[in-house]
C-alpha cells in the first residue's frame, strides 16, 4: 500500500513538473516543422511566465495574466519571425538574443515595477489557476488502485495541465488531418514545392510561429500562475532547452514529444523523491549528483537511444527564391 | 493553325545588370509540343518562370488563348490552366504522392474530403493519360522519372491545359526519357500544349512540333521542326557554325597503361556494384564505358581512381599496383600521372565557393611552381589560371570570380583545365558534358581527342550515348556491374541499347 502511495506521488509529482515541458516543446514542434528553429523557447517561457504574473497581480485574475502571458509570448515570436523569416537572419542568433532579452528585462522590469528583487508579488487565489477536482475524486479515494489514480493522479490538477494534455491529440490532429497542417509540414521540408503551388512561404511560417507564441505562453503560465504563486528570476531554468532535447527525441512527433516529455519529467521528480533517500547498497548519494541525473540521463539517451532523428529538411534555412 | 495558346509579347527581364530577357516575343499554337531551346543563361527559365508567375517582367504583355491575362502569382498561371514541371522538383520528399498532389489545392480545412477526392481523380487521371503511380507511395521512394510523373500529375490535377517542362530529361535514363515523350505525345493528342524546355537537339528533333531558339536573351528564331535540322539549330544557339561529330583520325594504341583486373567494388551498402569486371587501357586510345546511370559505372571509376575500396581485384598504372583499399592518396596518383575529372563537378570536383584561380590548382596546390617556400604563390597561381583561361576559353576571363558564378560548362572546363594541363598520362572522365551547353561540348570533345593523339590513355564514362559513340576508340557497355559486351565505335545504338538494357546479345540476334 505504501509502495502505490509512493508511486502515485512520484507520477503525480511527473505530470506536474512535465506540462511546462510538454507545453514548450509542442510550441517548439510548430515552429520546427515549419522550418524555423526556435532556441528561444526558453526566453519566451520566461517573458510568458514575468508578465502572465505581473499582469495576474496587478489585476488579480489568472485569465488576464494569461491573456497577457500569451501576449508578450507571441510578440517575442514575432521578433523571431520577423528577424529569420523576413529578414532571412541566422534563427538561433534570432533565439538566444530572445533568451537574453527575457533573461534580462524581466528581472530589471520586475525590479522597478515591485521593488522586491525582480521577483513579482505573490499571488492570492483568484490569480492563480487552482487545482480541479475531477467529479467523484472524493468518493473513489478509498477504492484500491482504480480509485486511487482516479482521485491520486487524474484529478486535482490545474486547467492548464488538462489543456497541455489535450493539446497532444489537437496538435497530431491539426498536423495530419488539416489543410493548414500538410502546408506547414511541407514548408518546413520544402519551401519552394509550397510557394510554387501558390501559397505564401513567410506568412505560413508567421502563423506556425505565432502558434509556437501561444503555447511558449501557456508554458510560463503554467509556471507562475499554476504551479507557483508569482514570477522568480530565472524561474524556467533550463526548460526550454529540455524541451528542444524531448523535441529531437520525439523526432517532431507530438505523441512521442508527450512521453519524451513525461520521461524527463519523470527523472526530474524521481531526483527530487530520491534526494535524501538511502539508495540500497548505494547508501546516501549527495544531492548534486541526485539533481545532476535528469540531465545525464537527457544526454546519454540522446547520444545512444533515439536513432537517427531528421530534423525537417528545411529547418533553419531562410526561403530565398531562387535565381 | 490553331489559335495561339500562348503569347508572349514583348517581354523584358533584368536582374540587376544581367538582361535575361529582351524583348521576346513567341506564339505557341494550341495542342501542339513547342520547343524552347538555348544554351545555358539564354534566359529560357527566367521565360517560363515569367509566364508561371514565378517572377514578373518589368514590361510586356502575356495573352493566354488569345485573352491578356497578368500573372503575378503561381496562383494566377494555375487558374489561367499553366501548369510548370521545375526542372529540380518540387515535391515534398517524405510526403506521399497525394499529399503532394493536393498541397495547394486541397479546397478546404480538412483532409479528408480532398484527399478521397484526389485518390478518384487520380485514377481518372490515371486510366485517360496512362500515369500510373501508387497514390500512397512516398515520393522519397519513387525513382525520378516516376517523381516527374507526380508533377505532371500535380499539373493536370489542377487542371492544366498548358504544361511547360523546365529541362525535364536532365535526370532521366534514356528510356525514362523515352517513356516520358510518350507521354508528352499522348497529352498533346487530348489537346492539350506542351512547352519543353531544353538544350539537348535531339529531344527537340524527336518530339516538337515547332522550335523556337533563345540566345543571350533573345528569340532568334522561330521554326517548324520539320523544316530545320539539328545543325541549324545548333548554329542558331550558339551564333556560330558547330560541330557535332567530333572529327578525329585512326587510333595508335600503344603500350598498355592502365590494366584493372577481376575488380569487385561493393557500396555503403554492401550491394555488389561493380562485379568481376577486367580490361586494359591503352597509351592513344579512348575507352568508353556506355551503361544507363547506376550499373556501377561511378563506382568502377571512383576505385580505379583510388577514392573508393574495393573488395578485391588488381589495378595496375605503368604495371604498378594501384591501393584499392581506399586509402590510397590521391595526390600520390595524381603524381604518378592519374588524373581524374569527377562526375559530380559541384561536390567533387569544385569547392563552388571558392575563386576560380583556386580551384584551378586544387590537389595540385603543393607544386613548387604554385609555391613560395610554405606559402601560396599567388602572383605564379593568378597567371596559371589566366593561362587556363584564355586556353579552354573560359568565360567570364576572371580567375578572382567565384567559381559558383560560373555557367555549367565553364565549370567544367575550370576542371578540365586543372587536370589536363598537368599532363598526366591516365585521364578517367566521368560525364564531360552533362549540363554543359553545345559550344562548350564541341570544345571539350576536341580536348579529349586531342588527349588521345598525344598518347594518353582516357577513360571515358558517361550516359550519353552519341557521346560515346563519336569519342570512343573501343566501347564496354556496363550492367548490373558486369561489362556484358565490348563493341567498336560504329555500333549501332540500337544493338548498345539493348546491351545496357541488360539484353544478351545473343537474343538481340534473333
Amino acid at each position: 500500500m505504501e509502495f502505490v502511495d509512493a508511486l502515485i506521488n512520484i507520477l503525480n509529482s511527473t505530470i506536474r513538473v512535465s506540462v511546462p515541458l510538454l507545453l514548450a516543446c509542442l510550441a517548439g514542434l510548430y515552429s520546427e516543422r515549419a522550418g524555423v528553429f526556435d532556441i528561444g523557447l526558453e526566453g519566451k517561457m520566461l517573458a510568458g511566465a514575468f508578465a502572465g504574473a505581473a499582469a495576474a497581480a496587478v489585476f488579480a485574475s489568472a485569465w488576464i495574466g494569461l491573456l497577457f502571458a500569451i501576449l508578450v509570448s507571441v510578440g517575442m515570436a514575432l521578433v523571431h519571425g520577423f528577424a529569420s523569416i523576413t529578414h532571412r537572419g541566422n534563427q538561433i542568433v534570432s533565439g538566444v538574443a530572445i533568451n537574453f532579452i527575457a533573461a534580462g528585462s524581466t528581472i530589471i522590469l520586475g525590479q522597478a515595477w515591485f521593488q522586491q528583487g525582480g521577483r513579482t508579488p505573490s499571488l492570492p487565489p483568484e490569480g492563480r489557476f487552482g487545482e480541479i477536482k475531477l467529479p467523484g475524486a472524493d468518493a473513489l479515494r478509498d477504492v484500491p488502485v482504480i480509485g486511487q489514480l482516479y482521485s491520486g493522479l487524474l484529478s486535482g490538477h490545474s486547467l492548464l495541465t488538462y489543456v497541455a494534455f489535450l493539446a497532444v491529440p489537437f496538435t497530431w490532429w491539426v498536423l495530419f488531418r488539416t489543410r493548414f497542417g500538410l502546408r506547414l509540414r511541407a514548408v518546413g521540408e520544402n519551401p519552394a514545392a509550397v510557394d510554387t503551388a501558390g501559397i505564401s512561404v513567410a506568412w505560413l511560417r508567421y502563423r506556425a510561429v505565432i502558434c509556437t507564441g501561444i503555447l511558449t505562453g501557456l508554458a510560463g503560465s503554467y509556471m507562475a500562475l499554476a504551479q507557483n504563486a508569482g514570477f522568480v528570476k530565472d524561474m524556467t531554468a533550463g526548460r526550454g532547452y529540455i524541451a528542444l532535447a524531448a523535441l529531437i527525441f520525439a523526432k517532431w512527433k507530438p505523441v512521442p514529444a508527450m512521453f519524451a516529455c513525461l520521461l524527463f519529467g519523470f527523472l526530474d521528480a524521481l531526483s527530487i523523491r530520491l534526494q535524501g533517500t538511502p539508495l540500497p547498497i548505494i547508501g546516501k548519494v549527495p544531492v548534486q549528483l541526485m539533481q545532476a541525473l535528469p540531465y545525464v540521463l537527457t544526454v546519454i539517451l540522446l547520444a545512444g537511444f533515439i536513432g537517427k532523428a531528421i530534423p525537417p529538411r528545411a529547418g533553419g534555412v531562410p526561403y530565398v527564391k531562387e535565381r | 493553325m490553331a489559335q495561339a495558346a500562348i503569347e508572349l509579347i514583348g517581354i523584358n527581364k533584368s536582374f540587376g545588370a544581367v538582361r535575361a530577357n529582351r524583348d521576346i516575343a513567341l506564339e505557341i499554337p494550341r495542342g501542339t509540343i513547342h520547343g524552347i531551346i538555348g544554351e545555358n543563361g539564354a534566359g529560357k527559365s527566367t521565360l517560363m518562370s515569367i509566364l508561371y508567375g514565378f517572377y514578373q517582367a518589368d514590361s510586356g504583355e502575356i495573352r493566354v488563348n488569345g485573352k491578356p491575362t497578368h500573372i503575378k502569382t503561381p496562383n494566377d498561371a494555375i487558374a489561367a490552366g499553366i501548369g510548370m514541371v521545375h526542372q529540380h522538383f518540387m515535391l515534398v520528399e517524405n510526403f506521399s504522392v497525394l499529399e503532394n498532389i493536393i498541397l495547394g489545392a486541397e479546397g478546404e480545412a480538412l483532409l479528408k474530403n480532398s484527399i478521397s477526392k484526389a485518390r478518384s481523380e487520380l485514377r481518372r487521371l490515371e486510366q485517360e493519360y496512362g500515369l500510373e503511380v501508387d497514390p500512397d507511395a512516398l515520393i522519397e521512394e519513387l525513382p525520378v522519372g516516376l517523381q516527374q510523373r507526380v508533377e505532371i500529375l500535380k499539373a493536370l490535377y489542377r487542371g492544366a491545359e498548358i504544361l511547360i517542362l523546365d529541362e525535364p530529361t536532365g535526370v532521366l535514363t534514356p528510356a525514362e526519357a523515352d517513356h516520358l515523350f510518350r507521354i508528352l505525345q499522348q497529352l498533346k493528342e487530348q489537346g492539350k500544349t506542351v512547352v519543353l524546355i531544353t538544350h539537348k537537339l535531339r529531344e527537340i528533333m524527336a518530339i516538337t512540333d515547332n522550335v523556337s531558339v533563345m540566345r543571350q536573351g533573345t528569340m532568334v528564331a522561330t521554326r517548324k521542326t520539320s523544316e530545320t535540322t539539328v545543325e541549324e539549330l545548333a548554329e542558331l544557339m550558339v551564333g556560330r557554325r558547330v560541330l557535332l561529330r567530333v572529327e578525329k583520325d585512326e587510333a595508335k594504341p600503344g603500350a598498355v597503361k592502365l590494366a584493372i583486373k577481376n575488380l569487385t567494388v561493393k557500396d555503403s551498402r554492401g550491394v555488389t556494384m561493380v562485379d568481376d569486371v577486367s580490361f586494359d587501357i591503352r597509351a592513344g586510345e579512348i575507352v568508353g564505358i556506355a551503361g544507363v546511370a547506376g550499373n556501377g559505372q561511378s563506382e568502377l571509376m571512383e576505385a580505379v581512381s583510388g577514392i573508393r575500396k574495393a573488395v578485391s581485384g588488381t589495378v595496375m598504372l605503368d604495371g604498378t599496383p594501384i591501393d584499392l583499399t581506399g586509402q590510397a592518396d590521391p595526390g600520390e596518383l595524381r603524381d604518378r600521372g592519374l588524373a581524374h575529372v569527377p562526375e559530380d563537378r559541384h561536390h567533387v570536383g569544385l569547392v563552388l565557393a571558392f575563386d576560380e584561380s583556386e580551384n584551378s590548382i586544387l590537389g595540385y596546390h603543393d607544386k613548387p611552381q604554385y609555391l613560395k617556400g610554405p606559402f601560396l604563390n599567388l602572383d605564379a597561381i593568378q597567371k596559371d589560371a589566366q593561362e587556363k583561361i584564355e586556353k579552354y576559353d573560359i568565360r567570364p576571363a576572371n580567375p578572382r570570380l567565384k567559381t559558383a558564378n560560373f555557367s555549367g560548362g565553364n565549370q567544367q572546363k575550370i576542371v578540365l583545365a586543372r587536370e589536363i594541363e598537368q599532363d598526366p598520362g591516365v585521364l578517367i572522365v566521368g560525364q564531360p558534358t552533362r549540363g554543359v551547353d553545345v559550344g562548350a561540348i564541341e570544345f571539350i570533345h576536341k580536348r579529349l581527342i586531342a588527349m588521345r593523339d598525344q598518347g594518353k590513355a582516357v577513360l571515358l564514362v558517361s550516359v550519353e550515348l552519341d557521346e560515346i559513340r563519336s569519342l570512343s576508340d573501343r566501347i564496354l557497355v556496363m550492367f548490373a556491374g558486369r561489362v556484358v559486351g565490348e563493341r567498336g565505335p560504329e555500333t549501332s545504338e540500337g544493338e548498345l541499347g539493348l546491351l545496357m538494357a541488360g539484353v544478351e546479345h545473343k537474343e538481340a540476334a534473333e
